[in-house]
């Protein structure tokens, strides 16, 4: 990033107050969705989407991804890319070890009898 | 050109990093901060996976105070717009307002760990919580313990580019210390006496300090200038990363 002119840093500090207030403003409703009156599943969307925008900004304006080369910005998804893979892989696994756990009942003890 | 000067320049480092032109120091941040993110991203897919397959999963809400936690998230987004305006101002060729904003962003990581020391104490000694009780307990306090270890290493981190600021190595690691001491004392303090007001007044008085060490130590000019800061840039990422990644873990660990 090559930004040294005063006219540039004048607008880039304005950006990044502009990003502040929007960041305060996001963190704000993120709250409110947590209350609404609504199924968890709609509030649980709202807040991915919420969280998502939040760090995008940070990542674009504070990080300066904006103005970066694509490359860099490639280095920087990839993580967040893998980590939802990861999700999708341990999920099967673990989601219905866990349940398994949960839900298992003691074999009655008629046909425990009936084995012997 | 000889074969021999034909394989020395070979072995030369290219001058300039191909993505990042300013320093090759920025790209190695940048690759580590993706190294990092995928240990965040571990554990956050780990407990995803957990809390997916656990219908006993308590209501994150209910357990935990999400205001304060929300006072916290103000705070670490509040210290990266402080940390974007002391890179600002060292492009400006401001020596001041760099050793200001670098000042309240440590104090702003300050409080924050002091409320988390805060809310941990409250957690396990009133709330009955551990890292042991449950898998709740233990994505919780693993997830939020590493990101607490990685505001304490940027505070540390920023105090050492202050005291690059006020003089050289010798200010780095005086400032450094100081910045680790008032950390220190802040999380012990906090726990000990169970309040976030106290957090907040002993997270000042350790910034104050920190400052007023950083100004006696303040030599005519510090060693970034409006041309050469490639140092503060680089660790404005790594605090940038911090905030983003409390970013998440608020959403996903309290809110969700």
């Amino acid at each position: 990033m090559a930004v040294h002119t005063a006219e540039q840093l004048a607008h880039e500090q304005r950006r990044y107050l502009q990003v502040f207030a929007w960041l305060t403003v996001l963190t704000a409703l993120e709250l409110g969705v947590i209350y609404m009156p609504i199924p968890h599943v709609v509030i649980g969307g709202m807040l991915v989407v919420l969280a998502a925008t939040k760090a995008a900004l940070v990542a674009l304006y504070y990080m300066h991804l904006s103005v970066e080369k694509r490359t860099l910005t490639y280095i920087a998804v990839t993580p967040a890319v893998l980590c939802v893979l990861l999700i999708f892989a341990l999920l099967p696994d673990l989601g219905a070890i866990t349940r398994a756990l949960t839900h298992a009942t003691p074999s009655p003890p008629v046909a425990e009898e009936a084995r012997h | 050109m000889s074969h021999a000067a034909v394989a020395d320049h070979d072995l030369l480092e290219p001058a300039e990093s191909p993505l990042t032109p300013e320093s090759w120091g920025k790209l190695g941040m940048w690759i580590f901060l993706a190294a990092d993110a995928m240990s965040f991203g571990g554990l956050l897919a780990g407990y995803g996976a957990l809390r997916y397959g656990d219908p006993t999963w308590p209501r994150p809400s209910s357990v935990l105070g999400i205001q304060l936690t929300a006072l916290m998230t103000f705070l670490l987004i509040c210290s990266s717009v402080t940390m974007v305006e002391a890179l600002a101002a060292i492009r400006q060729g401001d020596h001041a307002g760099l050793r200001k904003f670098l000042v309240l962003t440590v104090m702003g990581g300050t409080m924050f760990l002091g409320l988390q020391s805060f809310e941990w104490t409250k957690l396990i000694y009133h709330e009955g919580q551990s890292i042991t009780k449950n898998n709740f307990g233990a994505t919780f306090f693993i997830l939020t313990g590493f990101h607490g270890c990685h505001v304490f290493g940027g505070v540390t981190y920023l105090s050492a580019v202050l005291g690059r600021a006020a003089r050289g190595v010798s200010g780095a690691i005086i400032v450094a210390l100081v910045g680790v001491v008032g950390a220190l004392v802040t999380i012990a303090v906090t726990s000990a006496t169970l309040s976030a007001i106290v957090a907040i007044v002993v997270a000042a008085l350790a910034g104050g300090l920190v400052y007023l060490v950083a100004t006696a130590l303040a030599g005519p000019k510090g060693v970034y200038n409006a041309h050469d800061n490639s140092e503060v840039e680089i660790a404005a990422l790594y605090w940038h990363f911090v905030d983003l990644i409390w970013i998440l873990v608020f959403t996903f660990v309290y809110l969700l």
